[in-house]
């Protein structure tokens, strides 16, 4: 028997049918309920918003990576998850130019110059959201409702004291960014995510416990931190930013608890009334070393 | 502690079994082949000093090459006739070694051994192991180590418990399956001599509970002897890494570069057990093997009896050739198997199965950027970090490797499999595993 042209390769010979593309296509769809919520609530300008953020974050991924002589990938969803995520932190009321600024940093500081998809120690969207927060400081904290300026749940909160009821804060009907609203959607967009094993539930578990412990123990309602501005979007989107969060099963409840730890700091005594985005790229910053010193024992591995 | 009824280990893959090709079909004799190829490196070890030359007539069961060496397992003719050559051929583990070839001819009746014909008890464990290596025994698995060598256990060691794997926990491979329905009694009676080779008390067998009726084969095998135990364990792979089976069965860890016999632990596999028994009922070297051809590049899967030499491509043939365009010829499972560029290659002593994927089957992959989505930390059974591994491997940082305990790999390719960016993360760590073995040999070569 003469033998044909026989592919040679290492093994394994079979691999698991999955690919980065599936996991940040699903997480973007994971994502549809919220950003219908947000474009039923604050109108057309939402979905407005979140077109000009995905195409100009696609934009500047496509530019960078012709100009880097890299195989252009947007079909791998990546830069689409960074566009939705960077429009859900936006108020109603932003300029779009300044959504087109936000992407463009978002992908280029917070992606590109790194090296690209899976070398970025921050989570893009996060990087352009604190850029605008930097830049354009008014802008950003404009809120409206129904038209009208109006001050979120959690900034009542801290000028007036006064806590929005919880049913609200729930089904989303409070002003907000775009993907702060419903704390029902976005536990059923997660809910899919950790069905289908792309979103890991230590992160989140580490940094909700925490949060409502940390807040009951000062005396605050817990249930409210835990409803109220962008913790639960956050802890479920974007710090289970796989990218630039840790890979070790102790490191990722170290870090949820961590920015949990974060979010009541900021919130409690610092200058601004929501700390959320702070507190996950402050832990983005920590990954390296967590992934070092919770390195899993090997089996048979004396300490 | 173990209070379930299924044994398991943690971490691990579930790949698609695709076993339901050849589970049913009994062991069946190959046509006696015209040329065989023994190649004479057929075990980890020392190599062999062939024993015959060309044109020697020689019969089946003979002597072709041993060795001084303890750490050896002898080879003998599987088919009768003349020697044609003694020359390097290609070997199934890549590169080229030293092989006997012999021409069929003659009478094919075998010489056996002659054998007191004792029961295990009769015999003292020396006695056992040196029949074992006369017989040329390695471990059928894929691993080829000398089983003479697992059974010697050293000064201050002791064995309390000889597991047999019956796990099987490749894709595709049913043979060990057929075995253990087959041959059940074989097995037992070759793990009670095994037994006693190492005292060990206790006999324990691990197989995996997607067969149901050979868990049901070996129990009533075993029945009338109290101190041995059939078990069922969780199908999932690599379940019948030695590693994992002593976890699943007996909740101890094999320490990082040790052996299961640091943990009172020898494992062998059921087709070991088989020859074992062969070699000292019958004194029958080990010269057949009984092995898998699957697939879907396969006309008819099935199991086969194949005296080892047989060039891949007889038993091809035997099981009514390639369905379709070949893509992919793999000698063992999909999983740790290895893909091969000739048909010529021979079937060698642990070669438990042949498995051909068809062209359309193959895939094209281009690997992404690491995406950290930890998959790969979630399966790894020896608790590794894989992508750091691989990161580390192709960084050449020797001594991050092994602070991240890289020679603790078992290569089972469970990382490879779910990484959804489709990384070749086993393959670095192989690469690793090497530079940091090649650093330490040559800083004892220096020293």
């Amino acid at each position: 028997m003469q033998s044909q042209e026989l592919v040679v390769t290492s093994s394994p010979h079979l691999r698991e049918e999955t690919s980065v593309a599936e996991i940040m296509w699903t997480v973007n769809i994971s994502l549809v309920p919220v950003m219908l919520a947000a474009s039923y609530v604050f109108g057309l300008r939402a979905l407005a918003i979140i077109a000009v953020s995905i195409i100009s974050c696609s934009l500047t991924e496509y530019i960078f990576l012709r100009a880097r002589n890299k195989e252009v990938t947007l079909t791998d969803g990546s830069a689409v998850v960074t566009g939705i995520l960077l429009a859900l932190t936006m108020p109603p009321a932003i300029p779009l130019w300044v959504v087109a600024i936000a992407a463009v940093v978002a992908i280029a500081l917070g992606k590109q110059v790194f090296g690209g998809l899976g070398n970025n120690p921050f989570n893009p969207a996060l990087i352009g959201r604190a850029f605008v927060t930097a830049a354009y400081p008014v802008l950003i904290t404009t809120w409206t409702f129904d038209g009208q300026t109006a001050a979120t749940p959690l900034n009542l909160k801290m000028m007036e004291g006064e806590i929005t009821p919880y049913w609200d804060l729930f089904i989303g009907n409070i002003p907000g960014s775009l993907g702060e609203t419903s704390a029902f959607l976005i536990l059923l967009g997660a809910a899919l995510l950790i069905y289908k094993g792309y979103l890991n539930w230590r992160i989140p578990a580490g940094m909700l416990t925490t949060v409502f412990l940390l807040t009951w123990l000062m005396g605050h309602d817990p249930v409210f931190h835990l409803l109220a501005g962008s913790l639960l979007l956050g802890a479920f989107y974007y710090a289970t930013d796989m990218v630039t969060t840790p890979i070790t099963p102790r490191g990722r409840w170290l870090f949820g608890v961590g920015a949990g730890v974060f979010v009541v700091i900021i919130r409690l005594w610092g200058g601004y009334p929501e700390g959320v985005m702070y507190s996950i790229l402050l832990m983005n910053m920590t990954v390296p070393i967590i992934n070092r010193f919770t390195r899993p024992r090997s089996l048979g591995e004396v300490n | 502690m173990i209070l379930l009824s299924v044994a398991t280990f943690k971490k691990g893959v579930h790949p698609p079994y695709n076993k339901q090709y050849s589970s049913n079909k009994e062991i069946q004799q190959i046509p006696q082949p015209d040329e065989i190829i023994i190649p004479l490196q057929q075990h980890i070890g020392a190599s062999l000093e062939p024993v015959v030359k060309r044109k020697d007539q020689v019969r089946r069961g003979q002597l072709l090459a041993d060795s001084d060496s303890f750490v050896a397992a002898p080879v003998h003719a599987s088919l009768a006739g003349e020697v044609t050559a003694v020359e390097k051929v290609p070997s199934p583990q890549g590169g080229r070694v030293l092989a006997v070839k012999i021409k069929a001819g003659g009478d094919q009746q075998e010489e056996l051994a002659e054998v007191p014909g004792k029961e295990p008890e009769e015999l003292s464990p020396e006695e056992i192991r040196q029949a074992v290596r006369q017989a040329g025994i390695t471990g059928m698995g894929g691993a080829m180590f000398p089983t003479h060598v697992k059974l010697a256990v050293p000064e201050g060691k002791s064995i309390d418990h000889l597991i047999i794997n019956g796990a099987e926990c490749e894709p595709y491979l049913t043979v060990d399956h057929r075995i253990m329905l087959e041959r059940g009694e074989q097995v037992v009676d070759g793990l009670l001599y095994l037994m006693r080779a190492t005292e060990a008390e206790q006999g324990l067998i691990g197989i995996e509970d997607n067969k149901p009726d050979a868990l049901k084969a070996l129990k009533s095998a075993a029945a009338e002897f109290d101190n041995i135990e059939v078990r069922a364990t969780e199908t999932k792979y690599p379940q019948g890494g030695e590693k994992m089976l002593i976890k699943a069965l007996l909740d101890r860890d094999v320490p990082v570069g040790g052996l299961p016999l640091d943990v009172g632990v020898v494992v062998n596999n059921v087709a070991t057990a088989a020859a074992v028994s062969a070699s000292l009922r019958e004194g029958r070297p080990l010269i057949d093997r009984p092995l898998t051809i699957t697939g879907e590049g396969i006309n008819n899967p099935g199991n086969f009896e194949v005296p080892l030499g047989t060039p891949i491509a007889e038993v091809i043939k035997a099981a009514g050739g390639f369905a379709g365009e070949p893509g992919k010829v793999i000698l063992g499972g999909p999983m740790m198997g290895q893909a091969q560029t000739s048909l010529d290659v021979p079937v060698v002593k642990g070669t438990s199965g042949i498995l051909v994927l068809t062209r359309n089957q193959l895939e094209e992959y281009s690997p992404a950027p690491c995406i950290n989505c930890a998959r790969c930390v979630d399966a790894c059974p020896m608790y590794l970090v894989p992508a750091r591994l691989e990161k580390l491997a192709q960084q050449e940082e020797l001594d991050k490797l092994e602070e991240y305990q890289v020679m603790n790999c078992i290569e089972c390719g469970s990382c490879s499999y779910v990484c959804p960016a489709q990384r070749p993360l086993v393959h670095y760590i192989r690469v690793g595993k090497a530079a940091v073995t090649a650093r330490k040999k040559s800083e004892q070569g220096g020293s």
